[in-house]
């Protein structure tokens, strides 16, 4: 059984048919991603999952339980986290503050420490930086504490929304470095990207996204050597 | 705005301009003549004079804190003397033309109140010689070492608050002390000369000597054991308690009714502080809770016609609350989905539909429609009714204790971070865990419960209620004292009442200048101060974590 099992789902905005019968799997230990140009329902697809959006039509499996009548906050419970889209810190709050708030539906506080090391492993520039207020860190100290927010809520399944957004080059590689080191963790991950270069090179399998509909689907190498891939995605002629 | 931007002779004319419009855009509207009638300083200085040199004054002292250091002492002379322009303008043009056909307040006595009495020629030379001189000795403050300047600042600004409200220092200093010696101090409402020059000295250099002390002070309390300070802490909240309670004696009883208004303010700022400033949901209806707590409490206690019950305030005091919970959740459930704008504006209505309701001839058989609902008793104590306003202080003194200990918790507590969690981003909230629906409705319901206990506590200390008391206007008094104070923070709810309901309570003339004031006080804020007058810890620290932080090393991109 996959861990996460999507099938056909419909969403809509009004009267926007944004996702037009998406279905896609995830399983256990993997790193699936999604790519797609701006626009095509990447974003829908993570809220549609996080339940923070309904679909009109289809559901969302995850380990085997139909999440389609659970309450967004719920999914925290069940082991999903996501970062969102443009990170969403808490800008206000210190970076410790921020990894706390990450940590709010655990009920064992004594694995805490340990999940906040571990944490610190990953990210040592957030131990530097834990009591600086995390709206004045830099772009990719956000998304690396956008991330270990997540990490603390120990999740099984993690959705990650373009963390390269906005970013510069060596830090897009440091911040797929630590994707990779969580899911060599345990976590699965779902990442959504636009750079499907470096999306295709960390991914065991991908599915290409056009306006709401899955057009290809297939393992991360045969993407990245697929012509209409290269053509649209890759920038290569 | 911009310190890199070079400040020219220019700006510093352009300055004195807009404070001579300031001058006199009150002067038009009327209060400054208004304040002509209220002395400072017995024979030598009133409020209005104050009014008219403010603008200058304030203008000036920007203009040499912005220019270059050798500049600074002509840039405020420059200012001031440009500031009298406007004002000279408006003094000529109102004595060639009959300006009251289309700016009533511009009477022959507001001209001799800016021309200190002496005609438009005369007048306007002073004019000209005050506002350079006011102008230039703001520069020159501004250039003395902060360790003079402030505690200058400190001296005229108090003597300037006892100048202002020499007429109930008289009648409080007379209770005390007696007649002959309030007479020595302050006669006809007004300061003696010599005492206010005493004032200014005394109190500028206890300032001097405290800034002075205050350094080794602080180190000597940084060097304290814990349990010392722990101590001493204890001390000073018992001080604080002791002083709390004492207070109506010292007050006496217009004061006491008045710091009673405040209070009543106070308990409401402290609820939509938890809606607005912990939670961060807009509520234009808050006044709404406020009017059911006031009915509940009118209509369970009136001894009128209209009463249903009779029973006493302290029976009616949790019905009232109970029901402004209920209303709060009954409020909350639709708008859950709603943020910002939207909230904003669903929830003006329902303020605007309890108000309307109240008024209407439907429920006039319950709760009396316009007429309202009459004799309401005042709360009685083991017996004793607290008519005097310094007996029902301790009500509304209990009221406030008790909602700044639930703030207090609550701000620390879970529910507290949830608040934070959701006013900051409420998808990431949600993503966390965080029902954003109990979240929601609790804010909305404790908000509620203190409005409701605030109106509650009003309605039995007018014993009379009507509709029209219900207007927006209460729901926006109270948003703007909490922005004034600072969102989030409690202590700012206290400032916020006392400047806003406190201030022109005190200071009648304001009275029909209340709202020109609050906007006025709301723009001046949000460009000059715009975290309110207390912070709480966490605006401070975002206002000032680009001060602090270390510059970021970034990985050089693209190589
Ligand atoms: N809140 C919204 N209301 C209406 N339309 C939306 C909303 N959010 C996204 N859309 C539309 O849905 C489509 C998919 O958007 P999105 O999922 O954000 O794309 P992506 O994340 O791939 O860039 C786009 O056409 C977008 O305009
Ligand atoms: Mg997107």
């Amino acid at each position: 059984m996959p861990m996460l099992e999507v099938n056909n789902i419909h969403t809509y905005y009004g009267n926007i048919h944004a996702l037009k019968g998406i279905t896609l799997t995830v399983e256990q230990g993997e790193i699936v991603t999604l790519i797609g140009a701006n626009g095509a329902g990447k974003t829908t697809t993570l809220r549609t999952i996080s339940a923070l959006l309904r679909p009109r039509q289809g559901n969302v499996l995850f380990e085997g339980e139909d999440l389609s009548n659970i309450p967004a906050h719920q999914m925290v419970y069940k082991g999903v986290a996501m970062v969102p889209e443009g990170r969403g810190i808490f800008s206000r709050l210190t970076v410790s503050e921020n990894l706390d708030m990450g940590a709010f539906s655990r009920k064992d506080k004594d694995s805490m420490g340990k999940d906040l090391e571990r944490v610190f492993t990953l990210f040592p520039r957030l131990k530097e930086r834990r009591n600086q207020v995390a709206g004045t860190l830099s772009g990719g100290e956000q998304q690396m504490l956008a991330i270990g927010r997540a990490m603390m809520s120990h999740p099984r399944l993690l959705l990650l929304d373009e963390p390269s957004m906005g970013l510069a080059p060596v830090l897009v590689e440091a911040i797929f470095d630590t994707v990779i080191a969580i899911n060599k963790e345990g976590t699965t991950i779902l990442l959504v990207e636009q750079n499907a270069t470096m999306a295709l090179s960390v991914a065991f399998r991908g599915y290409v996204l056009q306006t709401g509909e899955i057009v290809l689907s297939d393992s991360a190498q045969n993407l990245s050597k697929n012509e209409m891939v290269q053509k649209a995605y890759l920038g290569m002629e | 705005m911009n310190p890199e931007k070079k400040f020219t002779l220019r700006d510093a004319v352009n300055q004195g301009l807009i404070a001579g419009l300031i001058t006199s855009l009150i002067s038009m509207v009327g209060m400054v003549e208004l304040f002509s009638k209220r002395q400072l300083i017995a024979n030598l200085m009133t409020t209005a004079q104050v009014f008219i040199l403010l603008a200058p004054a304030l203008l000036s002292y920007q203009s040499a804190r912005k220019s270059a250091k050798n500049n600074a002492l002509a840039s405020g002379a420059v200012t001031g003397f440009f500031a009298s322009i406007p004002i000279i303008v408006l003094v000529l043009l109102a004595s060639a033309f009959d300006l009251r056909q289309f700016l009533v307040n511009v009477s022959p006595n507001l001209i001799s109140t800016l021309t200190f009495g002496q005609g438009p020629v005369v007048g306007s030379l002073i004019l000209v010689a005050i506002n350079t001189l006011i102008g230039l000795l703001a520069a020159i403050l501004h250039q003395l070492d902060e360790k003079i300047r402030n505690p200058i600042l400190t001296g005229l600004l108090w003597t300037l608050l006892v100048g202002m409200f020499s007429e109930i220092l008289q009648e409080r200093l007379r209770a005390f002390f007696g007649i002959s010696f309030t007479n020595l101090i302050i006669r006809s409402k007004a300061l003696q000369p010599t005492v206010a020059v005493i004032l200014l000295v005394g109190i500028t250099a206890i300032a001097y000597f405290w800034g002075q002390r205050g350094a080794s002070f602080s180190e000597r309390i940084a060097n304290q054991s814990a349990t010392q300070r722990r101590n001493m802490i204890i001390a000073q909240r018992v001080a604080f308690f002791v002083l709390l309670l004492a207070m109506p004696l010292l007050l006496g009883t217009y004061l006491s009714e008045v710091v009673n208004n405040v209070g009543i303010y106070v308990l409401m700022g402290l609820g939509l502080n938890i809606v607005v400033g912990f939670a961060g949901l807009l509520d234009l209806g808050y006044v709404a809770f406020f009017a059911i707590g006031a009915y509940v409490m009118a209509i369970l206690t009136s001894e009128g016609f209209l009463g249903v019950a009779q029973t006493s305030f302290w029976v009616a005091l949790p019905v009232s609350v109970i029901t402004a919970v209920a209303a709060g959740i009954f409020l909350g459930t639709p708008v859950l989905r709603m943020r910002g704008d939207y909230l904003a504006i669903v929830t003006l209505g329902f303020g605007e539909i309890i108000r309307i309701m109240a008024n209407s001839d439907l429920l006039k058989p319950f709760i009396g429609g316009a007429q309202g609902v009459l004799q309401i008793p005042k709360p009685s104590f083991f017996g004793t009714s607290l008519i005097q306003p310094g007996q029902l202080y301790y009500v509304v003194l209990g009221g406030v204790l008790l909602a700044w200990f639930v703030s207090t918790r609550l701000s620390n507590s879970r529910l507290g971070r949830q608040w934070m969690a959701m006013r900051e981003d409420e998808d990431v909230a949600e993503a966390m865990g965080i029902n954003l629906v109990n979240t929601k409705l609790l804010a909305f319901a404790i908000g509620a419960g203190f409005s409701g206990l605030s109106g509650a506590i009003y309605a039995s200390k007018l014993t009379s209620i009507f509709p029209h008391s219900f207007n927006l206007l209460i729901s926006i008094n109270v948003l703007s004292l909490i922005i004034v104070g600072g969102m989030g923070s409690l202590p700012g709810v206290v400032i916020g009442s006392l400047i806003l309901v406190g201030l022109p309570e005190l200071l009648r003339e304001f009275a029909e200048f209340r709202l020109w004031m609050y906007g006025a006080l709301l723009i001046v804020m949000m460009l000059a101060k715009p975290e309110g007058f207390w912070p709480s810890a966490i605006t401070k620290r975002e206002l000032h974590a680009h001060d602090e932080s270390i510059p970021i090393e970034e990985p050089a991109a693209a190589d």
